[in-house]
């Protein structure tokens, strides 16, 4: 702007930055909540030497981080991408496309194949095919360009539903050996999290985050919507697509760890929202991930030690999140 | 200048913007008038790069909008559609910020902040700086939308229907406010109107469309005719000067 208007300059200075306090407040007390959760996860009940203790729910406690993050982190990321608070990826589909992606692997190769080839490798394999899909999915969305997104849901429930019929066709031709051992790794469960991809699956998170750091001030613009955003210079379909690819990668992470979990990430990333109260995704994002690390260990170690009850954490966690998406539904009608 | 060449976009079988060849001078207001229908905001979209032409070029200061960087023409033009949906919950001062993505992306300097604060006095929106969106009538959000595209601080400025929903003070004020933005800070404004007796008041230069065709195009007084605006719109319009302007009288 020329300098004739710089006389007209701020009086409102002092104004300025009234909203900050909040979400860094609200981060604070999260972390604080969130250490407070991994201490007792670690320490409550040890019976026996703590050599023994540490290591081994340290790694169940890595496990938990990494599926919270991946699943607070990916639906984020996707709900500003596609510019709506009520999908998720796994509403999407995208979890029931990794577990066909499995199940044709045990179908056609049989039980061998998930305990032979590397399972690095074997996980890699099925991230790369994750994102192929997912790559193909939305670049044939953005032919239709701006009336996409009812057009993605309905694509997007269209194919879950496919990819589901089609796992429990080839489950019925199974032999009940493979069947067995197939079902067990498609149960959502946070007491058992597979810890082998562990070091492997850090390794990608690492990757993706750098990205998402990089990213941050890009998706704080998309949340203005795409015509908003094109005109601040995003270049809209590669940005789209990169955090797509992210999800998609992200979200493979956390079916792999613990299957699929349909409402979980619904449920971190509203109540992100709704408790940091601004959409800045440096602030939406870390709450988001401190909630789900939250929910997750401090959830897993009521459960454990003081309820002495195993295996529901997925259960109580899925059933408040299908209310939120209930409420946010019914809400989105209301108005 | 900005100068669109043979442009064409087809929704399935219906053409809606039928080979339009344009030239949209330099400073001042242009509007873009015309029935429902005609083809205006796909127009808009074309030039602006919201949407993908299927035939021929738009440039803009002879660059060529399908071919250069976004974020170069970020810099050069900036568009405001009519509907802002967004999920974003953000106070104004934040939307405004966002007008300076395009230099700063996303990390504000102190000249940035300046640009800021300049652009929320412009468009009277200092105490209403801390406010979230959600909490501003409908005219108050378009205003800090108008902020963050002034704050954008490029030499073209689109607005797609900037008056749709607004009263007849906060539609004056719009059109006063663009009027003096043009004048003042040389900005050149185009935008798509649907009351012709703002576009007469307010525009130096009119284009009307009809059937995705360019009908007539010229300066605002020889738009705002009897036979022109008749033909346009398929009625008949009285022209009346009142106080040294072109007013026009359609209804029965």
């Amino acid at each position: 702007m020329p300098p004739e208007l710089s006389a007209m300059a701020s009086p409102l200075i002092g104004l300025r930055r009234r909203a900050w306090s909040r979400p860094v407040l609200v981060l604070l007390i999260l972390s604080a909540l969130a250490l407070v959760s991994i201490i007792c996860f670690m320490t409550l009940g040890a019976k026996g030497s703590w050599s023994f203790v540490l290591p081994f729910r340290g790694r169940k406690l890595l496990g938990l981080i990494l599926v919270g993050y991946s699943v607070a982190v990916s639906t984020v990321m996707f709900q500003t991408a596609t510019n709506n608070r009520i999908l998720t990826p796994s509403i999407m589909g995208f979890d029931s496309l990794y577990v066909l992606l499995q199940t044709s692997l045990v179908f056609f190769f049989g039980i061998g194949s998930l305990i032979s080839i590397n399972a690095d490798l074997h996980f890699l394999l099925e991230m790369v095919v994750m994102i192929g899909f997912a790559s193909a999915l939305f670049s044939w969305l953005f032919v239709w360009q701006e009336r996409s997104l009812h057009l993605l849901v309905l694509v997007g429930i269209v194919f879950g539903i496919m990819f589901r019929s089609i796992v429990s066709f080839m489950q019925r031709l199974m032999d009940p050996n493979a069947f067995n051992v197939l079902q067990d790794s498609f149960f959502a469960s946070f007491s058992r999290v597979d810890t082998e991809h562990l070091w492997f699956a850090y390794a990608v998170l690492a990757l993706v985050s750098f990205g998402i750091v990089r990213m941050v001030n890009v998706m704080d613009v998309l949340t203005l919507g795409r015509a908003n955003a094109i005109n601040l210079g995003v270049n809209y379909k590669r940005t789209i697509t990169l955090m797509l690819i992210m999800v998609s990668v992200l979200v493979a992470v956390s079916t792999a760890l613990v299957g699929p979990v349909t409402f979980f990430g619904l449920l971190v990333a509203s109540l992100a929202h709704a408790l940091v109260g601004t959409s800045k995704h440096k602030y939406v994002l870390p709450a988001a991930v401190l909630l789900a690390i939250i929910c997750l260990v401090g959830g897993q170690t009521a459960l454990e030690r003081i309820f002495a009850f195993d295996t529901a954490l997925s259960i109580i966690i899925e059933f408040l999140g299908g209310i939120v998406f209930i409420f946010l539904v019914l809400r989105r009608t209301a108005r | 200048m900005i100068i669109t060449t043979d442009i064409t976009k087809n929704y399935g079988a219906s053409c809606v913007v039928d080979g339009v060849t344009l030239s949209i001078p330099a400073g001042g207001v242009t509007s873009i008038i015309g029935p429902n229908g005609a083809g205006k905001s796909t127009l808009l979209s074309m030039v602006s790069r919201l949407m993908s032409m299927d035939k021929g070029t738009v440039t803009v200061d002879g660059l060529d909008v399908s071919k250069t960087g976004s974020e170069v023409l970020a810099k050069r033009l900036s568009i405001l559609r009519q509907d802002n949906h967004m999920t974003a919950r953000l106070t104004v001062r934040d939307l405004v910020s966002f007008g300076r993505f395009p230099y700063s992306r996303g990390r504000l300097t102190r000249e940035d902040e300046g640009h800021i604060d300049r652009a929320i006095g412009y468009l009277n929106l200092v105490e209403l700086s801390d406010r979230f969106l959600d909490e501003l009538s409908g005219g108050q959000r378009q205003r800090a939308f108008v902020a963050m595209v002034l704050c954008q601080d490029t030499d073209y400025v689109l607005l797609d229907e900037p008056l749709n929903n607004l009263d007849m003070k906060h539609a004056m004020g719009m059109m006063k406010l663009l009027r003096k933005a043009a004048n003042e800070l040389g900005k050149t404004v185009v935008l798509v109107l649907h009351d012709i007796n703002f576009a007469s008041w307010y525009s130096d230069f009119i284009i009307a469309m009809k059937h995705g065709k360019v009908a007539a195009q010229g300066p605002a007084d020889q738009m705002i005719r009897p036979e022109v605006l008749s033909t346009i719109y398929e009625m008949d319009i009285k022209v009346h000067e009142i106080g040294g302007q072109r007013i026009s009288v359609y209804y029965e």
